[in-house]
């Protein structure tokens, strides 16, 4: 399908939300003239090099840094002591729960390792070779202590200890309903326990920092997604005064949550240029990301359903082992949280159970990566109800069809205890179902059952739904995050007549430049190409909470909106004045202010000339044509759809290959088809990615073997089917233009649809789960009666 | 140090570098073309690609010695007389790109794909960019993009982009 089909409303006028715009970023994308973060180069610039522990666990006994000084180039050399007294400890914003253990997190170890890649020392040299050259000068003791990688192991008595405190880090439990009730007596009770794997976010653009100071004010351009959190944090943890502190993302190369992060190279790149008085910078190399930047997933789900003969769903008990790593970063804990809420899917049920167990284990911290949590529940449950079907010998679409909230039904409280605004599974369904061409693909996989083809067909089914548009400041706050949800903007009208906006949602490739051109442009009425917006820099967008959680467009869209609103308030206030008319008989429409029932108006160009010149403005009115505006939402947003997945799996090799997969996305109205299309396919291939390629391997002494991109397997073009993709369009009622968000939908809905084709190919075979990343190696283990 | 000639985007540049030093190094830290971003240490994602002499390389396995009288061409020198590429427009009208990391890579390796198999399959289209990885589109729209590019009369051939004179 393709997204390009452009609306005209039947008016003649031409909407600009809806259309299939071309996006603005790309101007410099496509001919290299982008602002990476690695491509600064202040005059001055210092390199820095970090030495890191090559030990899970270790206790540092001493670190030599002296046979570094004094090498061509070396302008210092630091080792954790050199910092003890100001770094400070890296700050965990979501302390969940009561119990919650808080290790200190020193950005450089002074004491201690506690993973491989946890940085001992540094040098700081004129270029980044001869940086990299005198780590090797740098003599560190260590004395080894056990490294603690397994979380049930962890958990038993006399493990080995990561901290002092021991190794778990918080329970969190949610009931819902009568769970014991739900459990008593019940026909069907299915068991089931999951590994989501440990996974490496792997943006494109590995991480960098410079930081510069002029001896005042200290200015840092990090590869990050959240400026304006990161300011803030920043100026807790080093205690350099927020007001002097400028952040800038730069043009950011991806994120997908591992550059919503306070990372020790951004608090320790700030303490050296203040005590250098040089711009110095830090760029990672990928082998580097993959130990330090944090890393996502890593639980184990112990599921529990109940249900009746007739295939409905009584209850469902949620047991989760979540492994913190090693610290706790800015949202460790808070990650398999947000999954607390969606176990139960699109589902209705009497009750429901839920019980997180925090580890730490001497690995790479975890925190939020695409989808934070909620990928991870709809994965247990798409799982689990496909077991349902195959115990009950139900079709997969109609036991979800005998559970789901029905249309009619919404809004909907859950279980769980959200109340989804608004959904229609049945058409994303049915919708679904005809472009896959499902029942005759049920039938060849009979006939290939039949035959016993070696190369079985398998049909995944996962109805998805998630919580996004993170999030209301109040249930934030109840569920104890340490920050808003709110997003700010601001819409100025220049003399000239042309648009800038700021906003405070920070994009690294999601497309606001144009999507927000879009929003403008039809409320100001004003043409798309004279909207310009800023973003990623406190100085320029001075508040914002940034993005993630795919909050960009139902949070940071919104507030542009009502800015907009209050700017065309302004100009109808100072218009009439103009037209010497009454504010109530002139409305805005159409790019002016128009007196009704004449042919008099004035545009907003003309307004904001007239606003400039200030010769002639009602009394008490400033001579500005802008506002300011915040949107806090009084709740999530609910997308959900249905994704379908063909697999054909070789049960001579193992080899799965995807031979169709068809995704119905339903995220409410649409601003931009085109961008909304890219972000479901990009979402498709990480999900994809983590059912049969990607997967951080760490040996049994605690070293990563997965520090490349030849071992962590990133799906690349080859690896990948074309998707079909559609939409069904139910608008959220939650916001005053409908939207959903679909920044993790693809990822989240992806997972369960292919794993669920794989064991569905094979379940003939007595199969009835494969362990992710499902190889074929893991394929013809479990095929052959191994463990997958 | 060794002394090296480099034709750049059309530039003639004479460094004096260290044998060791990466040509992907010496583009962007010495010669300012920050346009080749580096995605790994591996050559294995492919963001640094460029054309050394019309042929797709990984800027971050060359060492500049070895570039020693060859012609670069990179996404920079692309836009000739400030009219784009088209693999360039392709890449946008199809919207191929999303934090486009990746592109300045994708494009130059998509090139050299055309040079040598100008009316490539969808199939051909994957597999010969199976070597540059993106994180962001899920590789469908750069498909349409290559093919769309392959379908636009006019000179993709890389040579003849590379030869051609880029403004200052």
């Amino acid at each position: 399908m393709t997204a390009a089909a452009e609306k005209a409303p039947p008016d003649g006028t031409r909407e600009e939300v809806g259309r299939a715009r071309r996006r603005k970023e790309d101007a410099r994308l496509i001919t290299g003239r982008t602002q990476w973060t690695d491509n600064i180069q202040l005059p001055g610039t210092l390199h820095v090099a970090f030495l890191r522990s090559p030990l899970a666990h270790a206790r540092i006994q001493q670190v030599d840094t002296a046979p570094a000084r004094g090498l061509p180039g070396v302008v210092a050399v630091y080792s954790g002591a050199d910092f003890a007294a100001e770094q400070g400890s890296l700050p965990c914003a979501w302390p969940v729960s009561d119990d919650l253990v808080v290790p200190d997190h020193p950005p450089m170890a002074v004491n201690e390792v506690r993973y491989v890649g946890e940085a001992v020392a540094c040098v700081v040299a004129t270029d980044r070779y001869k940086a990299a050259d005198a780590l090797a000068a740098i003599e560190v003791d260590y004395e080894p202590l056990p490294a603690v990688l397994d979380m049930n192991e962890a958990l038993a008595d006399g493990a080995d200890k990561v901290h002092e405190a021991g190794n778990k880090a918080f329970t969190w439990t949610f009931a819902g309903g009568d769970i014991d009730a739900a459990f008593r007596d019940a026909p069907v009770v299915i068991h089931r326990t999951y590994v989501q794997q440990r996974l490496i976010p792997s943006a494109m653009e590995p991480r960098a920092v410079v930081a510069t100071t002029d001896g005042d004010t200290c200015t840092l351009y990090s590869a990050t997604q959240i400026p304006h959190v990161l300011r803030v944090m920043l100026a807790l943890t080093t205690g350099i005064p927020e007001h002097r502190l400028r952040v800038i993302a730069p043009d950011v190369g991806g994120g997908f949550g591992s550059k919503l992060q306070v990372t020790a190279e951004e608090v320790l790149l700030l303490l050296m240029t203040r005590r250098l008085g040089r711009p110095v910078k830090w760029t990672e190399s990928r082998s580097e990301g993959n130990l330090t930047v944090h890393h996502g997933r890593d639980q184990i789900q112990r599921v529990k359903l109940a249900a009746d003969r007739d295939g409905r769903v009584r209850g469902l008990s949620v047991d989760l082992l979540a492994d913190m790593g090693a610290y706790l970063m800015l949202v460790t804990p808070g990650v398999p949280l947000l999954g607390a809420f969606m176990y139960n899917g699109i589902y209705k049920m009497d009750a429901y159970d839920f019980r997180c167990t925090g580890v730490f284990t001497t690995k790479m911290p975890t925190d939020a990566y695409r989808g934070a949590g909620r990928p991870e529940a709809t994965y247990a449950i798409e799982r689990v109800m496909d077991e349902l079907a195959a115990e009950l010998g139900i079709d997969p679409i109609d036991v979800r069809r005998r559970n789901w909230i029905a249309h009619e039904e919404f809004p909907y409280t859950t279980i769980a205890g959200l109340t989804y605004d608004s959904g229609h599974y049945e058409a994303a369904t049915d919708r679904a179902t005809a472009l896959f061409g499902y029942a005759d693909l049920r039938a060849e996989q009979a006939r290939r059952r039949q035959s016993r083809d070696p190369v079985q067909l398998g049909i995944g089914v996962s109805t998805y739904t998630e919580m996004c548009g993170l999030a209301p400041s109040r249930i934030l706050g109840s569920l104890r995050y340490g920050a808003g949800g709110w997003e700010h903007a601001e819409v100025r009208m220049l003399p000239t007549g042309k648009v800038e906006v700021v906003t405070g949602s920070s994009a690294h490739g999601q497309g606001h430049e144009t999507a927000w051109s879009q929003i403008v442009a039809d409320s100001l009425g004003v043409p798309f190409e004279d909207v310009s917006v800023l973003h990623g820099d406190t100085a320029v967008a001075p508040k914002g909470m940034d993005t993630y959680g795919s909050r960009s467009l139902t949070i940071g869209g919104m507030a542009v909106l009502r800015a907009c609103e209050k700017v065309k308030d302004k100009a109808r206030h100072i218009a009439a004045h103009l037209l010497e008319a009454s504010a109530e008989d002139v409305e805005y429409t159409g790019g002016s202010v128009r007196v009704r029932g004449t042919g008099a108006g004035r545009t907003i160009q003309e307004n904001a000339l007239a606003v400039f010149t200030a010769h002639d403005l009602p009394d008490g009115v400033e001579p500005r044509l802008d506002a300011q505006a915040t949107f806090d939402p009084e709740n999530f947003s609910f997308p959900h759809g249905t994704h379908l997945c063909a697999v054909e799996v070789d049960t001579e090799t193992g080899m799965s290959r995807i031979r169709s997969y068809v995704a119905v996305d339903d995220v409410g109205k649409v601003v931009n088809p085109l961008i909304v299309e890219g972000q479901v396919h990009g979402g498709l291939a990480q999900g994809i990615g983590q059912a049969l390629f990607e997967e951080a391997v760490h040996d049994a002494d605690g070293n990563l073997l997965t520090t490349t991109l030849a071992d962590y397997l990133v799906p690349s073009a080859a690896d990948l089917p074309d998707f079909i993709t559609d939409r069904t369009e139910t608008p959220a009622v939650s916001n005053p233009l409908g939207v959903k968000g679909v920044g993790e939908a693809g990822t989240i809905a992806s997972t369960p649809a292919v794993v669920n084709a794989i064991v569905d190919a094979l379940r003939p075979y007595g199969v009835n789960d494969v362990r992710m990343p499902c190889s074929p190696e893991r394929v013809w283990r479990a095929l052959n009666g191994g463990a997958s | 140090m060794a002394r090296i000639t480099v034709n750049v985007d059309g530039i003639r540049f004479e460094e004096e570098v260290e044998p060791r030093l990466l040509l992907v190094h010496l583009l962007r830290d010495r010669l300012g073309k920050t346009g080749t971003p580096i995605g790994c240490d591996t050559s294995n994602c492919g963001a640094c690609t460029v054309l050394l002499d019309g042929k797709s390389a990984k800027s971050c396995a060359v060492l500049a010695v070895q570039a020693d009288g060859c012609d670069i061409a990179t996404v920079e020198g692309l836009a000739a007389g400030g009219r784009r590429h088209p693999v360039q427009t392709a890449f946008h009208e199809e919207h191929a790109l999303q934090c486009g990391y990746c592109t300045p890579g994708m494009i130059m390796a998509a090139i050299d794909l055309l040079r040598t198999d100008p009316d490539p399959s969808d199939e051909a289209i994957r597999e010969g960019l199976e070597g540059n990885l993106c994180r962001c589109t899920g590789y469908q729209n750069i498909v349409r993009a290559v093919r769309r590019a392959a379908s636009i009369d006019g000179p993709v051939n890389g040579e003849q982009a590379a030869a051609r004179e880029v403004p200052a």
